[in-house]
């Protein structure tokens, strides 16, 4: 076990710079020679993607690594921008003299700030009565900010300007992609920081109190103040997103604070997997690819992205990192070949079944929505008449028939997988 | 006056609203510790259920039906999602209503459309019970009265006076020992969910025509609903039944009261000067404020006292 460690963190420490290297390079994949522009479209998707990269890192502090269910982390991320606003108002006013590259870090001491008052109350108690907490506490805000328009702006939001003319690194931040490279930049550094806590003390103990908080009791430490400084960092974290999200766009009105942002966090942070650092990333970039390319196809991509996190709540707990991970073991064994056809066969009436719920569920949201903002199905250049019963029971045969087949094959799969297990189990203990 | 009686009397009609969605949804949680995100999406399913049904057989066979399918729903939700999300924890099932939310808030938009519904009350209950100060108190919130009153007295007895009601009794407080006694807990929870969706599915059904039907309406009741069972506290129905009261009387009561903060310390000889945020924050009305006050008074119930007004253990 010890031995195979290094390797494994090797490969690790490799993919991770393989992302990094992806991400400086894909506005350039998108780069338009002709033009010579940058994909407009594929550089705002990159920036949402580091912002909530940053965001799900953080919201995983808090349900990854203390085990603390919270409903109002978008509260930490919406604050930071919103000061950060007030901060490049300021700064274009010529009051405060600050290179635009450090405002993230003011952001992220804004969430920090509101992270103490509200974590000092919040971490008071922890599992359901923490969510009810930050439940109220995300409700109290979203509320709060429609109401004060000084600091708010009501419900058209605050704006302000980027380009005030100060910078470290003397670009003028007008175009999208120095924006975006300054988001990769404090992706990279606030990813860093965070990983580098999981591995201090606070970390630990973190972990120790969301398994087991009264044995961490009994070793002297108090559980409520570990959940207060993991709750005050990761406010401290979203802030600096917050931060990024409002020098990106100009403007936060309080959909940066309100509760789908803070579901979102949570999805993308579940997806991807809470008990590896890097599955937030994953989720992060995976949800926001659903979210700016199947949005614009279907009306319904919650729907999908609803039924993939029950799902994964049901089958996979440890999210998308998880199922990799599980893999591990296999791999290292030498047996991965064995799975290939046992997948292949799981594959088929896996995409079948999904396939009908797609169908399904299309057909009925162009039955009703659809036809409200005059929308019609059309599916390889056919337009699919929504009334008719062919294609109901087409779609409906298949998410049957395949649920069914699915479920004979997913069994199968099973006994292959556990007879792996079995056999890998001696070998493991000897090592 | 009149404004205190006609508030108190508008309070108790959306108490006793509040009180419906939020019964089930307290035992549910006192039982099997899941609190329930979905439950608000049950009572928007209710509404629905009921339009649908009401445009074919009547408003009143639609009071019946519609409940008896919200818990047939709950029951499947329970056994086939619940149970297995039970596996891995209750952080898992909290995420797996929380899923939920997503799942029936699209469904029933896909279904249903974007749109309100025409979902009206009925015409036989369409006139006004009494005037009030020269206000019409309508019949329907009268009716809706009746049958929460009613709700409530047959819940009241089913748990207390029936043999069902106890075994759900002693589950709720020693679910091992039911167990070990031979009783059958996993059905006992299947039930009490179905039944909890059910009252749910019956609040929807007499208050999406009290509120309007649309899409946002689980959004609206849910906070509220969780507010008043925190604050009520755990395993009483009781306190349930007061907080959903107050909260009720707390909602109509803010709408009609205009004074702010600075009304409150003006006796005291304080003037403010200015226009920045915490002047603002002074002279916000009460009646802008209104939606705050829940939220507020659950956190400093929380903070205070975890276990809530009448709670038997901590939340």
């Amino acid at each position: 076990m010890s031995g195979s460690r290094p390797v494994q963190s090797r490969i690790q420490g490799w993919v991770w710079i393989a992302a990094l290297v992806a991400a400086i390079a894909m506005p350039w994949v998108f780069y338009n020679y002709h033009t010579g522009r940058h994909s407009g479209f594929v550089v705002s998707m990159l920036s949402q993607m580091g912002m909530m990269t940053i965001l799900a890192l953080s919201y995983n502090m808090l349900l990854g690594q203390a085990g603390l269910f919270s409903l109002c982390h978008a509260t930490f991320f919406g604050i930071g921008g919103y000061a950060t606003i007030h901060f490049l108002t300021l700064a274009g006013d010529g009051s405060l003299p600050l290179p635009l590259e450090l405002f993230p870090l003011l952001a992220g001491l804004s969430g920090l700030g509101l992270a103490i008052v509200f974590g000092y109350m919040a971490t008071k108690q922890r599992a359901t009565a923490f969510a009810m907490i930050t439940l109220g506490i995300g409700e109290l805000m979203t509320t709060a900010a429609l109401m004060f328009h000084h600091f708010f702006g009501g419900e058209g939001g605050v704006n302000s300007n980027r380009m005030i003319g100060h910078s470290l690194l003397g670009f003028k931040y007008g175009a999208a992609i120095q924006v975006y490279y300054l988001i990769v930049g404090w992706t990279v550094i606030s990813a860093l920081a965070m990983l580098y806590l999981t591995r201090t003390p606070l970390g630990r103990m973190a972990n120790a109190s969301r398994d087991n908080f009264e044995r961490v009791q009994f070793m002297g430490y108090d559980p409520r103040m570990v959940r207060f400084l993991q709750f005050a960092l990761s406010g401290f974290f979203a802030g600096i997103g917050g931060g990024l999200y409002a020098i990106t766009y100009e403007i936060v009105t309080f959909d940066a604070l309100a509760a789908p942002l803070s579901a979102n966090a949570l999805l993308m942070a579940y997806i991807g997997g809470t008990s590896a650092f890097g599955g937030p990333i994953l989720g992060a970039v995976l949800i926001t690819l659903l979210q700016s390319g199947v949005s614009l196809m279907s009306n319904s991509w919650l729907v999908y992205v609803g039924a993939l996190f029950i799902s994964m709540v049901i089958f996979a707990p440890n999210g998308i990192m998880g199922l990799i991970a599980a893999h591990d073991p296999i791999v290292r064994g030498g047996r991965f070949g064995r799975l290939i056809v046992p997948y292949a066969k799981v594959l088929v009436p896996g995409i079948v079944m999904v396939l009908g719920f797609i169908g399904l569920v299309e057909l009925a949201s162009f039955l009703t929505i659809g036809a409200a903002q005059g929308k019609t199905l059309v599916l390889f250049g056919t337009r699919i008449d929504d009334h008719a019963p062919l294609p109901w029971l087409s779609a409906g045969l298949c998410l049957v028939g395949g649920g069914l087949w699915f479920g004979r094959e997913a069994r199968s799969f099973r006994r292959v997988w556990q007879g792996l297990m079995a056999e890998l189990q001696p070998k493991r203990s000897l090592a | 006056m009149e404004i205190v009686l006609v508030s108190l009397l508008n309070g108790l009609v959306y108490g006793m609203l509040l009180f419906m969605l939020a019964s089930g949804l307290t035992l549910i949680f006192s039982m099997m510790g899941v609190l329930n995100f979905a439950h608000a999406s049950i009572y928007m399913i209710g509404a629905y259920l009921a339009f649908t049904i009401s445009q074919f057989t009547g408003f009143f066979p639609a009071l019946i039906i519609a409940p008896i399918l919200c818990g047939l729903l709950g029951a499947g939700i329970e056994i086939w999602g619940l149970r297995r999300a039970h596996v891995n924890g209750h952080i898992a099932e909290l995420l797996f209503t929380f899923g939920l939310v997503f799942i029936i808030g699209r469904s029933v938009q896909m279904v249903w459309g974007m749109l309100p519904m025409a979902y009206r009350v009925p015409p036989l209950l369409d006139f006004p019970l009494f005037t009030f100060y020269g206000e019409h108190f309508p019949a329907y919130r009268g009716f809706m009265l009746l049958v929460s009153a009613g709700m409530l007295a047959a819940t009241w007895l089913l748990l207390k006076k029936t043999r069902v009601g106890m075994i759900i009794q002693a589950s709720l407080s020693h679910p091992q020992m039911a167990s070990a006694l031979g009783h059958n807990v996993p059905m006992v929870f299947t039930l009490v969910f179905a039944g909890g969706c059910m009252l749910a599915g019956l609040a929807g059904v007499i208050g999406g025509n009290y509120q309007t039907t649309e899409p946002g309406m689980a959004d609206a009741m849910g906070p509220i609903v969780f507010v008043v069972v925190v604050f009520g506290g755990l395993g009483s129905l009781m306190g349930c039944f007061i907080a959903s009261i107050l909260m009720g009387i707390i909602q109509t009561f803010a709408v009609v009261i205009n004074a702010s903060l600075l009304d409150v310390v003006k006796p005291l000889g304080v003037t403010l000067s200015g226009d920045n945020l915490f002047t603002e924050f002074m002279t916000v009305p009460v009646a802008r404020i209104g939606a705050l006050l829940p939220f507020v008074l659950m956190i400093l119930i929380l903070l205070f006292r975890p276990r809530g007004l009448m709670g038997t253990r901590d939340t």
